[in-house]
């Protein structure tokens, strides 16, 4: 950063560009709402970006498009919202006539405590701007998996978000469109941003270039993609965060990239920019991204920082390396490539060195006779986090094995695979399914699973077997092995994919 | 009472009572307007607090070095045990629930000191820099680790009836067995809060989020040595309450208090997320150990059942949770020969409190494991085993000496569940399915609900209210019932509207505060409605009264000639607007601001001679669930849901159904995915929404069908109404019990030991039980 550094944040709010040159780097969005800006219509429910109570919208340019995101404000970083518009529950009403999803919700009968209500107001408003019509029960079910509700159950909810987005989208932030579109255009100029000083900063490197030189300047600042985890060290941690590098307006950072072989994906893609592109390499693939957390936390949570944050769960994690994934390291000028599998090397211990960062993560499709199956098993279906996730690619010849790439999380201190269970399945036959024996033997050896507050160990050791017993019966022509068929899965792609599946860039 | 309350009077139609108004808050809510405790403009000088917890679950407290906490940038101060002016207890009950911890420790997460800062975020870092010194102990932290009879902070208690023993020993069958059902966290979207307003010579004014202003009034005087009338309890809603905010929302209002009464400023609490966790109590988690007797018809001919509960540190509301418990170990079933004993275990965990059912859910929940014993050994269907077993004519009579009223309501309600939910032809294509599915198995479940109706402390089944008419014709109306989301303040103000037969927009519903009307109950027990509407009916009526003889003066004719309509005021073909009545009224000399007050009638219980009947009514209601599991994870889906249920004739259907529907919901959620877990040291691990899973959108059966059955409440109850509240959450038995039958579906006759809640392990551990697999690793 040695030139052209801007020393204040930007944003769009109420019609205004708000300017913030003095904030600390931990200063989240829900807490300047409410106070400083005493602006308390957003309300904080569990500072920790699960309940929702704290959702928000806001828009950004993609593609020179206006897009609404919901986000949870709660774990959503001041800094995080420069170049961007902020919508919040405040904002609806005008002149004292409700939106139309806050008149929906009142017909309804959708609020009883209302404590939940603002936040489920601002998803349902981020669902009314989407381009879909009509909207499904499902959709809505999906948008608002994320907002949690203890008085309604829900019902009345759906209805009025049936009812509120059975017309396309007509308010007075469809009227002010092009307004807002070339307010946030006059925002996107190219200029670093680094509020605070040396020794405590939000900083906002605009290429990837600058992110690499600002990693070798301040090797001990924390790399920041969307704060759904990080954002937690903060309110519940209580970390002292000082020095803080924002990667959400690198240009071209979320840049993905299909071949006719492989996916690459930007590290600062979010889950919701992602999510069409992997469900196009396998149905189970876009299930897991639609259950990954919520609409809020796929708005924010990008690829590059799931797989940089090297949780043990992690759910994309086992479904990449089953998939043979690799990811881009880059230090400095230089770059390397290591297959996903070893960059987990222990316990949220990554093989990144100091002044290291994620750059992408690559995904080889699948090959003609190659088959893909993930299985997420967690205690409530939807927003929770895995007990056991499964993934699974088997390349079948002649019904026979000959390769399986399997991997799963939750069952060791990193995303694992179970080379031994690969090993016993080569050569077995589909057809034979007392054949599969070997393959259980094996994958009873594979794994100590550890008892927590999501399972017990022996319960995760059934689930592994039951899993390959799954993926195998599936794949050897058995129906009638889910609940909810693999085809069937409601797709919603949120956001930026939404409006544009194809990929961003084909390069030759 | 009101005339109108009599069924079948010839009357005209009633503009605002039956009628699906919404909330009154409800344009509030979507946009944000509604304000919460924290929303409230913070007068200058605010200080915030946050709370030091222990981080043992038991132990002696020999020290706490808190040098580092006061000397944290913004600390203004730091509060213990010592420097409590009153008594240091914030008991709803016997005592035993210290503010700040003194002496020893109880429990993880207990608060042993408080934090004022002039930022929360300081007050929260201050909190963690304390150094405390427990010598720690092994925790009591399961009913298991108690044992059938280990510490307790209440005596065991019984109903009996018949020789139990020689019952069971007569009894041509016989089932013994074990049954675990889980506690549950309320989860209230607004987490406890207070901010405490210091007035002049000690007065203080606390808004607190509570369901009962009284107590916190009572409690923050005590603990201050104040007069109560020193203390004044103000709330406008709460963001969800549930039972949690009934006595444990006492404890921050006090801590609060003391803060403000000491440092002479105005002082603020609300807890995170976690702390909330951590330090406030749940429904009851219960192990029942059961002997069963039947006959070859599959009719009960004795039932024991021993409930070891874990209450936690102390008392709290315990003995009204658990006798609850007992008085819904019958379900809707006869029980000839019955012994229901309970033991109120001392455990070093959080005290367990009201939760929303009050022990009911945990006592109809085992009531209807007993009637699916029976149905597996017997090979019936299990509805065949409910129709069988259900209260009847002669034999109606509950353990506890009741007399069940309305069984026609009970059999009528459910037969008719029975055929819209079409649930024999479903048993059939169940059975189909089940037969031709190796992976997937499908369950079905119909159950019923029956709900005693009133505090069974006697004293609490009163309310009051204050309704104001001024000179412009408007009206306030203030109660001793708060909001929290249930709709009550509408539904009273309906009422009241109706009564002066003015528009619901002259009636101006005001904050709830000890200021206006003293000496309440809590809201809860779902009798809000049924205490608070009927206690400003009698203020509404009074001033009436009055109206009407002033009215009557000016007319010259009688006062029951005059009436109250369309917001005007009648005689004949002559009328005045209410509003210019009232000025008239007022010129007159007539008072229009009267107090009301309500005292259930006809209630009798005995809790020493266990006799009595407790309730002034019943609510039913039915529930048919449909289920899908996969018998390889555990994992479960809810296909549809059917559900009947009775609110007598409906002060307002949409915010009833609102109740039905939120209660199942709730229940749901308590019987699938909500898993409170402890680690050995007492800790509880599942801490917050990324760990504890209450029900999402997506959980909701695709097909959920609620209807209001169409009765009319023969107690003498405001406008023929039921209460609504509670009984709801006992219709998700039904998705628990459908749960169970998929399980069955992989080995028919065989015993399914599903404990509750029903998580995919739970289920996985049932469906491997049953295959003769033993899964293990228990936790």
């Amino acid at each position: 950063m040695t030139q052209n550094i801007r020393k204040a944040i930007q944003f769009v709010h109420r019609g205004e560009v708000i300017t913030l040159d003095a904030f600390s780097p931990r200063r989240t969005v829900l807490d300047w709402l409410r106070e400083d800006m005493r602006l308390t219509g957003t309300k904080e429910g569990c500072a920790e970006g699960d309940c929702g109570a704290c959702t928000a919208v806001v828009g950004r340019l993609k593609d020179g498009q206006l897009v609404y995101q919901p986000v949870n404000t709660c774990i959503l970083l001041l800094g995080q919202l420069d170049g961007a518009e902020l919508i919040t529950v405040d904002d609806l009403a005008q002149d004292g006539v409700l939106h139309p999803v806050q008149a929906a919700m009142v017909a309804h009968h959708g609020s009883q405590c209302g404590f939940c209500t603002p936040g489920i107001v601002m998803s349902l408003f981020a669902l009314y701007h989407e381009d879909m019509r009509p909207v499904t029960r499902e959709a809505v079910c999906d948008a608002l998996a994320g907002n949690l509700c203890r008085c309604t159950g829900y019902r009345p909810i759906i209805d009025a978000a049936m009812d509120a987005c059975a017309t396309g989208a007509a308010d007075s932030f469809m009227a002010a469109r092009a307004t807002t579109q070339a307010g946030l255009a006059a925002l996107a100029g190219p200029d670093d941003v680094l509020v605070g000083d040396e020794s405590s900063f939000f900083a906002i490197p605009r290429s990837t270039d600058g992110l690499a030189r600002l990693c070798l300047a301040q090797p001990d600042a924390t790399l920041l993609a969307g704060a759904t985890d990080v954002g937690l060290w903060l309110t519940k941690g209580l970390m002292e965060l000082h020095k803080i590098i924002w990667l959400g307006r690198i240009e071209g950072f979320g840049a993905i990239e299909a071949t006719a072989d492989t996916l690459r994906i930007g590290a600062g893609a979010s889950h919701a920019d992602a999510h069409a592109h992997l469900a196009a390499i396998d149905p189970d693939l876009g299930e897991v991204i639609r259950r990954f957390g919520s609409a809020q936390v796929r708005a924010s949570g990008t690829v590059g920082g799931n797989i940089a944050n090297g949780s043990p769960i992690g759910d994309l994690a086992p479904c990449l390396i089953a998939l043979g994934g690799t990811v881009e390291l880059r230090r400095g000028a230089e770059v390397r490539t290591v297959p996903l599998e070893d960059f987990f090397i222990a316990y949220r211990k990554q093989d990144r060195r100091p002044s290291e960062f994620v750059a992408a993560v690559t995904v080889p499709k699948l090959r003609p006779g190659q088959q893909f199956r993930a299985f997420k098993v967690s205690k409530r279906f939807d927003e929770d986090i895995s007990a056991v996730m499964g993934a699974f690619r088997l390349t079948v010849d002649g019904g026979h094995i000959t390769e399986a790439r399997i991997a799963f999380g939750g069952m060791a201190a990193t995303p694992k695979r179970a080379t031994r269970t690969e090993q016993a399945l080569k050569g077995i036959s589909l057809a034979d399914e007392e054949g599969w024996r070997a393959a259980f033997d094996a994958i009873a050896t594979e794994f100590q699973p550890l008892t927590d507050q999501r399972a017990t160990a022996s319960y995760r050791s059934i689930i592994a077997r039951n899993l390959l017993l799954k993926a195998l019966m599936e794949i050897a022509g058995s129906d009638g092995t889910r609940l909810v068929d693999r085809a069937s899965t409601p797709h919603r792609h949120s956001g930026a994919a939404q409006r544009s599946p194809e990929p961003v860039a084909e390069p030759t | 009472m009101n005339i109108r309350s009599i069924p079948g009077s010839p009357l005209e139609p009633l503009r605002h009572v039956h009628q699906p108004l919404v909330h009154d808050s409800a344009t509030r809510h979507v946009q944000g307007t509604a304000a919460y405790i924290d929303d409230l403009r913070e007068p200058e000088g605010t200080l915030h607090i946050a709370c030091g917890l222990s981080p043992v679950a038991r132990g002696a407290l020999k020290g706490m070095d808190l040098d580092a906490v006061r000397r944290f940038p913004g600390v203004v101060a730091v509060f213990t045990s010592a420097d409590v002016p009153g008594s240091n207890d914030v008991s709803p009950s016997i005592g035993g629930d210290p503010m700040l911890a003194e002496g020893r420790v109880m429990f993880h997460g207990q608060v042993l000191f408080a934090v004022a800062a002039t930022t929360r975020d300081a007050a929260r870092r201050a909190a963690r820099l304390a150094k405390v010194e427990i010598e720690a102990e092994t925790p009591v932290v399961s009913v298991d680790d108690a044992g059938r009879d280990g510490e307790k902070v209440l005596p065991d208690y019984a109903f009996e009836r018949g020789d139990i023993e020689a019952a069971l020993a007569a009894s041509p069958h016989r089932i013994n067995g074990m049954f675990r059902i889980g506690g549950q966290e309320h989860f209230y979207l607004e987490g406890q809060a207070a901010f405490a307003i210091p007035k002049e010579d000690g007065e203080i004014l606390v808004h607190s989020s509570t369901q009962h202003p009284t107590e916190v009034q009572h409690v923050v005087a005590k603990v201050l040595g104040l007069p109560d009338a020193f203390v004044i309890c103000e709330v406008r809603r709460m963001g969800g309450g549930f039972g949690g905010k009934e006595s444990q929302a006492t404890q921050w209002a006090a801590i609060a208090a003391l803060a403000a009464h000491k440092l002479k400023r105005p002082c603020k609490i609300r807890l995170d997320r976690d702390d909330d966790f951590a330090t406030t109590g749940k429904r009851h988690d219960m192990r029942a150990d059961y002997r069963i007797g039947f006959d070859d018809a599959g009719r009960i001919t004795a039932y024991d059942v021993d409930y070891l509960t874990r209450c936690g540190c102390s008392a709290d509301l315990s003995q009204g949770v658990v006798d609850r418990a007992m008085f819904h170990s019958d379900s809707s079933y006869w029980l000839p020969v019955t012994r229901i004993n309970t033991r109120r275990l001392l455990t070093n965990t959080v005290s367990n409190t009201a939760f929303r059912g009050f022990g009911g859910p945990q006592g109809m929940l085992m009531a209807e494991r007993m009637i699916d014993e029976i149905a597996w050994a017997s090979g019936r269907d299990p509805l065949d085993v409910r129709y069988a077993n259900l209260y009847r004519e002669g034999e109606d009579i509950t353990p506890y000496g009741q007399k069940v009223s309305e069984l026609g309501t009970m059999h009528a309600l459910i037969r008719q569940l029975e055929a819209t939910a079409d649930y024999r032809a479903r048993r059939k294509d169940i059975a189909a399915f089940n037969a031709a599915s190796r992976i997937i198995k499908r369950g079905l479940a119909l159950t019923p609900v029956k709900f005693g109706i009133s505090f069974t402390l006697k004293q609490l089944n009163q309310a009051g209210a204050l309704v104001h008419v001024y000179q412009d014709g408007s009206i306030q109306l203030n109660h001793g019932g708060t909001e929290m989301g249930q709709g009550l303040y509408q539904k009273v103000a309906q009422v009241v509207a109706e009564e002066f037969g003015v528009d619901m927009a002259r009636v101006r519903i005001t904050a709830t505060t000890t200021e206006k009307v003293p000496n309440t109950g809590p809201t809860a027990a779902s009798s809000g409605t049924d205490l608070n509407a009927r206690a400003a009916l009698n203020a509404a009526m009074t001033i009436k009264a009055r109206m009407a003889d002033h009215a009557a003066s000016l007319w010259n004719c009688a006062a029951g000639d005059i009436s109250f309509r369309d917001d005007r005021v009648f005689h004949g073909n002559d009328s005045m607007g209410f509003g210019e009545l009232s000025k008239k009224a007022h010129l007159d000399r007539v008072q229009l601001s009267a107090t009301g007050f309500y005292a259930t009638p006809g209630i009798t219980w005995d809790r020493a001679a266990k006799k009595g009947s407790p309730f002034l009514y019943f609510s039913f209601g039915a529930a048919c669930a449909e289920v899908e599991i996969d018998t390889l994870t555990g994992e479960n889906r809810l296909r549809r849901v059917d559900i009947l249920h009775d609110v007598g004739k409906s002060l307002n259907p949409a915010i009833d159904i609102g109740q039905i529907e939120g209660g199942f919901v709730q229940g749901m959620g308590w019987l699938t995915t909500e898993e409170l877990v402890f680690d050995a040291k007492g800790k509880l691990l599942t801490h917050a929404p990324a760990t504890y899973k209450i029900p999402v959108a997506s959980d909701l059966p695709a097909d959920f069908r609620v209807a209001l059955f169409p009765n009319t409440n023969r107690a003498d109850v405001v406008y023929a109404s039921k209460a609504v509240g509670e009984p709801p959450v006992m219709l998700a038995n039904a998705v628990f019990c459908a749960l169970a039958d998929a399980v069955h579906a992989l080995a028919p006759g065989t015993r399914v030991p599903l404990d509750a809640p029903a998580t995919p392990e739970a289920i996985l551990r049932a469906c491997e039980a049953v295959q003769g697999r033993a899964m293990g690793g228990e936790r």
